[in-house]
């Protein structure tokens, strides 16, 4: 794998990105939502925190993310520069991790644009910096695994908007496996598994400021896990 | 000495045999006509070729590395054109020809001085900075055709280079192909038999998944038995014109068909393989009397050759 040929298509992508006004559109949408959403009962709660904001973060991911990933490989597929792309001297892996590249970097870009909150924060009160830190990096963790969860998805199909539906219904079973509801109605047995499996429960303990070797073992191997089974999706192509 | 080697090809969608045992083999320099009608297996061939596909069994080289197992420098042989020509409408033609020099490694010095051959050679001067997808059909060819010759590939391997384009954009790209057969070897993928005809040396009939027959466009032409090869149109009895021309030593069989002239008669004369009896027929027709009118030798086409070996195969 050459690094080189990483960020060739991790440009493009991005390139891709900036050049349509989906991008801004989708940033602006977070952004306002997000905002409006927290500073609604910011000053009613009257406490320098964004605890309110990490916890509605990722529902808020469970459209964004789906819509960010979901024109990557679906829209080579339909167009056919799927086979261009392909036939080129690049390995699958490389042209799996520039897209994911591509769209982590998008998402990072989108939270450092909500830097404006605790920098306010900073301005009015006196914010624990580490629970606001914690709760970065954990949304970069749980953008990482819904982005390569949903570049996958996008993967398997020529059609945009099914990937975009399939990849929020699965996002949010993932997500809901670790609510507590989910968990005091499902099997004892299966208990422990579905806290360790679902997304949300590591997020959690990030974003208190934690961090756990376990939560960061947890979003590496699940980003890694998506990513590989999109480099067999796509080299299936073969066998069939 | 050949550049692309395949062996007993096979490859299977399901139940279904897209190709079943193909053989072929291309030299330097060659352009190869790839003829046959839609869904005979030319695309399947091609993506193998390109390391898209595998095959079921069967081997397949390129420039001696192996497709299977050497694809990614296979790949860097190959200028590919796939069809339907795919490319992202959003992009200008600058932007889509540097990605692909740079996904082909061109050193980032060489890049504007390969941007500017391909783009000379293409003739895509003055749309370099248009978004592909406001370009007309004819100009997407040729960002397709720029963006696979980007690295100066030793092969080219056309599929369906000029579908769907107008007339004149089909002579275009053509001679274009004509030009770039002049330094690369190349497999042109087509159904349409004046296509490869006008552009090929050579031409590898292929069939429901099989080849059916291979040559050059003239032997191809001289598989082809019984056809009729003189034509005549002249005046008199016809009766008794035709005693006339089945007289002749070396025709084989005579028959009358009508024509435009009045009071005329056509006749087709099939006559031994390769021998030319026009002067023969002419003074005997006119010796005996008759009005001769015209009289011109009939070439085989391609297109019975086509007929003729693609309906014999099962």
């Amino acid at each position: 794998m050459t690094i080189r040929h990483v960020k060739i298509i991790m440009g493009k992508e991005l390139r891709g990105y900036f050049n349509s006004p989906l991008a801004y559109i989708f940033m602006t949408v977070f952004l306002v939502l997000s905002s409006w959403l927290y500073f609604r009962s910011f000053f009613l709660i009257g406490q320098s925190s964004m605890r309110d904001f990490f916890a509605i973060l990722p529902w808020f991911f469970l459209v964004l993310i789906p819509a960010m990933t979901m024109r990557l490989w679906a829209e080579e597929k339909k167009l056919g520069t799927f086979e261009t792309l392909l036939t080129a001297p690049i390995t699958e892996w490389e042209a799996v991790l520039g897209k994911f590249m591509a769209s982590f970097t998008f998402l990072f870009i989108t939270l450092v644009c909500s830097s404006a909150l605790p920098m306010i924060l900073f301005f009015i009160g006196n914010p624990d910096w580490g629970a606001i830190l914690g709760g970065y990096l954990g949304s970069l963790f749980l953008g990482a695994v819904y982005l390569s969860l949903g570049l996958w998805i996008s993967s398997n199909t020529d059609n945009q908007i099914i990937a975009f539906i399939i990849s929020v219904l699965v996002m949010f079973l993932l997500y809901v496996m670790g609510e507590s509801f989910v968990l005091h109605t499902a099997p004892q047995k299966l208990v422990p598994f579905f806290k360790y499996v679902a997304v949300g429960q590591h997020f959690k303990s990030i974003g208190r400021g934690v961090i756990d070797s376990r939560d960061i073992i947890y979003y590496f191997l699940t980003t890694y896990l998506f990513l590989y089974l999109n480099v067999v999706t796509l080299k299936s192509r073969k066998w069939h | 000495m050949s550049v692309i080697k395949v062996r007993n090809l096979r490859k299977k969608y399901g139940n279904f045999e897209a190709l079943r045992g193909i053989s072929f083999e291309v030299k330097k320099g060659e352009i190869l006509g790839f003829l046959g009608p839609n869904g005979a297996g030319k695309t399947t061939t091609m993506k193998i070729l390109t390391c898209f596909m595998s095959a079921s069994s069967g081997t397949a080289q390129v420039s001696n590395y192996d497709c299977f197992k050497e694809g990614l420098k296979v790949r860097k042989k190959i200028g590919y054109l796939p069809e339907n020509n795919p490319l992202y409408m959003d992009m200008t033609v600058m932007e889509y020809l540097h990605y692909r020099a740079q996904l082909h490694e061109i050193k980032k010095k060489d890049i504007p001085v390969r941007i500017a051959k391909v783009v000379e050679d293409s003739g895509l001067a003055g749309k370099l900075y248009n978004p592909i997808g406001s370009l007309s059909k004819g100009y997407r060819q040729r960002v397709g055709l720029a963006a696979a010759l980007i690295h100066d590939p030793e092969i080219l391997i056309l599929d369906e280079p000029t579908a769907g384009l107008d007339p004149n954009q089909i002579v275009e790209i053509r001679t274009l192909i004509k030009k770039l057969g002049k330094e690369k070897t190349v497999i042109l993928c087509s159904h349409l038999l004046a296509e490869v005809e006008l552009t090929c040396n050579r031409i590898v009939i292929i069939d429901r998944g099989r080849i059916v027959a291979s040559g050059t466009p003239a032997e191809l032409r001289n598989t082809v038995d019984g056809h009729a090869n003189v034509q005549i149109t002249a005046k008199g009895d016809a009766k008794k014109v035709t005693k006339v021309i089945e007289k002749i030593d070396g025709v084989k069989h005579v028959s009358t068909r009508q024509v435009n002239d009045r009071g005329a008669t056509g006749y087709d004369v099939i006559t031994v393989k390769n021998k030319d009896l026009r002067s023969e027929i002419a003074k005997e027709i006119v010796e005996k009397d008759f009005k001769l009118l015209d009289i011109h030798r009939e070439f085989v086409t391609l297109e019975e050759v086509f007929n003729q070996v693609t309906g014999k195969s099962e």
